[in-house]
């Protein structure tokens, strides 16, 4: 099964939105709650990213029986330096984003915490791809 | 101790109930900065803070957190209700400040997730 949301740039009122849907369809299909806390913290922390430094994106989801694959491709300025946006506290958050309980420079590693596998590919002035993949069962 | 225990020791108005005054409370987390509350590993917290926004509602419903208190009087908004409605999640609001309701609800055996 595939899913694909948008995400706008920018509009912190909607942010969410798509980690929320994803939410839903994963609470239908019974998987584990610690499991599905574990993909909507990561999505969320990725779509807020989205909205938070880039000017739109979408969320694919891919779901198999056994794993959830998510990718959060955005169009943006991209991520000069992937190791050191990765760092916890590393972050370039702009005031009103702080202002929103954000910009902590947390989210990414917060992604790799509550994934299985992360991939993140940047082009500078380009854009953002964040692939991540959970597995349902251990 | 229960929601209903908590609602008077700070003096809360409910916002929307969810009808969970009977629910026991055991752990609390205070944060106005959403990135630190989305770290947590435990789900059966209140949540305490000071800022009142969408996102709030929406970390909470990403990370399981079923009640959520504003402090300091904060305006949730229709559109924050109507979120939190929908993940079933509790909101009340007291005057006091962050301190102030962190110290009472310490003091009462609420409890430190960390
Ligand atoms: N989609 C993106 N497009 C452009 N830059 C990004 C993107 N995602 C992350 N970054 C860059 O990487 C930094 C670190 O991201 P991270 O999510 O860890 O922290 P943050 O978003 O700044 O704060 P937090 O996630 O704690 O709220 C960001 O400040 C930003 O510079
Ligand atoms: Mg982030």
């Amino acid at each position: 099964m595939e899913f694909t949301y948008h995400i706008e740039g920018g509009d912190f009122s909607r942010a969410g939105a798509a980690s929320s849907e994803v939410k839903k369809i994963l609470k239908q299909l019974n998987i584990d709650l610690a499991v599905i806390k574990r993909v909507v913290v990561a999505l969320y922390e990725a779509e807020v990213n989205v909205v938070a430094h880039a000017h739109e994106g979408i969320m694919k989801i891919t779901l198999a029986p056994d794993s959830i694959e998510a990718v959060i491709a955005d169009k943006g300025p991209g991520i000069p330096d992937i190791a050191l946006a990765m760092q916890e506290g590393y972050s370039t958050a702009s005031p009103r984003v702080r202002e929103m309980g954000f910009g902590a420079g947390m989210g990414l590693p917060n992604i790799k915490k509550n994934c299985d596998r992360l991939e993140i590919e940047s082009t500078v002035n380009a854009g953002t791809t964040v692939k991540m993949t959970t597995f349902f069962t251990g | 101790m229960t929601l209903q225990e908590i609602i008077n020791r700070v003096g809360a108005e409910v916002v929307l109930d969810n009808h969970q005054q009977e629910r026991e409370v055991k752990y609390a987390f205070a944060a106005d900065l959403m990135s630190d509350v989305l770290r947590l590993d435990a789900s059966e917290v209140i949540l305490i803070t000071g800022l009142a926004n969408p996102q709030v509602i929406r970390t909470a419903e990403m990370s399981d957190i079923p009640l959520i208190l504003f402090v300091r009087g904060k305006g949730v908004t229709p559109e924050m209700i109507a979120l939190a409605q929908e993940s079933n999640i509790s909101l009340l609001r007291c005057k006091q400040s962050m301190f102030k309701a962190c110290g009472e609800l310490y003091a009462a055996g609420l409890q430190p997730l960390y």
